[in-house]
């Protein structure tokens, strides 16, 4: 005990023999910490900030144009739409065949999508020790790596050209299919990784066939997970624009026949930018998806969330 | 070694020569042999890695699930060796319940029940099916506890009530032979307590194979007890005289607790 005090003694009287070393060196380690944790909450900060400015710049110039023939009619041609905005008036119309468009898109691609993505899934997980399941896992990330136009152009040339002969509904559908396959096969693997590998074995020790297995218990423990997954890939492929273009380009008109051109929301975005008296409605537009996309985002979340077995 | 296989014959269950072998070649049950008698308890003990729970699985074909795995021997069920039957006869006839409770968390109570019949596709008619789950989760002296809360999902349920469910699951098939692993290493004293009790019960009616760590427990409740060392079965007998008299040198170290 005596020891110990004397020898604490003797070490502090070296440090204050040093004294201004030390205090010096501890000082400086204050400051450069007080200013790393400045910068970091400062870019923080403009990273917010830009959410919100981007969120209250958007409404700003297009709440005004959101009102009940935003969601019920189409737009209106160029010439009615000068004439409204010279008199002072909203742009009559909307984009309901934009987001009719959109939606019928993004069923069609997730109606495919869906059922291979979560077998090729079920199959990873089933396999993962399987040198075949690795390399389906890896051509899935690198297709998720592929430029969306490039997708487009495939699509264009696998279905635009031979198969609907024309822009067609079918043709933008597959490539965002093709977009969504990768996200969903990650998604389903992930997620029925959480369930725990004895509910299989409680499921097998009854003499369960393997495929009621995947089907009964398996694929229902994981539900949340799978459901989080998919709203997330339809979010992810909603607001693409360029591989559209190349497959379903754009129909002013309300469409349901597959193999007919149809419009989607970013499609109509970048037709109303072309045209100066439609500038009003970009604003409108954006806003719709971008609240659709939240909605959805937040929707996976809160569904992901709910994930307990 | 195996003083049990000499005595009358009441068996149910008779393993013969049993080797099982990984991939990597390294044997985790050596040439096992032993009869298993009629609504009786038997305990399998031994230290980690010993192979009892490969035994116990092996019974119902469970360890199948492992991949490359080898097995030699046979394992007859009266006069049928389960490795020539199909694994929904055999699994309906040699039920089992694992470590950690396991019921499906997306069912209710009552599918739970009657998960078996349902997961293999057998259609029942209402009345059998209230009939089967109100007999089995009965036995499992659940019933009371439950039956108010037939058709919610199980979340509310204690570990130990879960691990009765699980128990009731089994039941509802009504099999000769229920094999247990370690049913209550996940489990407190009281609920261990209860899950005991029950076993005990069972026997009037079921075979029971149990594996355990706990050597108390099989003390406490088994009729025959195994000792398995290296995948050796080292030593079969009625649970008193192997606890009072133990034959083999590496029994009396593992009772008295000089390994495990």
């Amino acid at each position: 005990m005596d020891q110990t005090t004397t020898l604490n003694k003797k070490y502090i009287s070296t440090l204050s023999d040093k004294d201004d070393i030390g205090n010096l060196l501890i000082r400086s380690r204050k400051l450069k910490d007080r200013l790393f944790k400045i910068a970091a909450m400062f870019f923080s900060f403009i990273t917010i900030a830009m959410v919100f400015l981007i969120i209250g710049s958007l409404l700003a110039k297009g709440l005004k144009q959101i009102n009940w023939a935003f969601f019920t009619q189409v737009a209106p041609d160029t010439f009615s739409a000068m004439m409204a905005k010279s008199s002072g008036q909203v742009i009559p119309g909307g984009i309901v065949n934009g987001i009719l468009g959109s939606i019928y898109l993004v069923a069609l691609a997730s109606a495919m999508a869906v059922p291979f993505g979560i077998l090729i899934g079920v199959y990873i997980y089933e396999n993962s020790k399987k040198r075949y399941a690795a390399i389906i896992r890896d051509i899935a990330d690198i297709l998720q790596g592929v430029p969306s136009i490039v997708i487009g152009i495939i699509a264009y040339i696998w279905i635009v050209v031979p198969l609907t002969k024309g822009y067609s509904v079918f043709a933008g559908s597959v490539a965002l299919a093709i977009m969504m396959l990768p996200l969903i096969v990650r998604s389903t693997e992930e997620s029925l990784k959480m369930v725990p590998e004895t509910l299989k074995e409680a499921a097998i020790a009854l003499g369960t066939p393997y495929y009621k297995v995947i089907l009964r218990v398996l694929i229902p423990s994981s539900f949340s997970g799978l459901m989080g997954g998919i709203l997330l890939a339809i979010s992810r492929v909603l607001g693409e624009t360029a591989p559209l273009m190349l497959t379903t380009l754009g129909n002013p008109q309300v469409n349901w026949h597959i193999e007919k051109p149809v419009s989607a929301v970013p499609l109509l975005i970048w037709q109303f930018y072309n045209d100066p008296n439609m500038v009003d409605l970009i604003w409108s537009s954006a806003v719709f998806l971008m609240g659709f996309v939240l909605i959805l985002n937040l929707a996976s979340r809160w569904i992901c969330a709910k994930k307990k077995i | 070694m195996t003083e049990m296989n000499d005595k009358k014959d009441d068996s149910i269950l008779s393993i013969e020569h049993l080797s099982i072998r990984y991939s990597d070649d390294k044997l985790a049950v050596k040439d096992v042999s032993a009869k298993v008698k009629k609504k009786t308890i038997t305990a399998i003990m031994g230290p980690s890695g010993c192979g009892k729970t490969t035994l116990l699985r092996a019974i119902n074909r469970m360890h199948e699930l492992y991949p490359d795995i080898h097995t030699e021997g046979k394992i007859m069920l009266g006069d049928e060796n389960i490795y020539d039957m199909s694994t929904i006869n055999l699994r309906r006839r040699i039920g089992m319940v694992f470590q950690r409770p396991n019921p499906f968390p997306t069912m209710s109570i009552y599918d739970n029940v009657i998960a078996g019949y349902k997961l293999n596709g057998i259609h029942l008619k209402r009345s059998e099916r209230d009939e089967i789950v109100e007999r089995s989760l009965k036995n499992v002296a659940l019933w009371d506890e439950v039956k108010d809360s037939l058709h919610s999902r199980g979340n509310f349920l204690s570990g130990g009530q879960q691990q009765r469910l699980c128990v009731a699951r089994t039941l509802a098939f009504k099999p000769k032979i229920i094999l247990l692993d370690e049913p209550t290493s996940a489990l407190d004293p009281i609920s261990t307590a209860k899950i005991e009790d029950l076993l005990v019960e069972l026997k009037q009616e079921y075979t029971i194979i149990l594996v355990t760590h706990n050597m108390s427990q099989a003390a406490r409740i088994s009729d025959n007890a195994m000792f398995m060392y290296l995948g050796e079965l080292v030593e079969y007998d009625s649970t008193k005289d192997m606890f009072t008299n133990p034959r083999d040198p590496r029994t009396e170290a593992y009772l008295t607790g000089k390994f495990g």
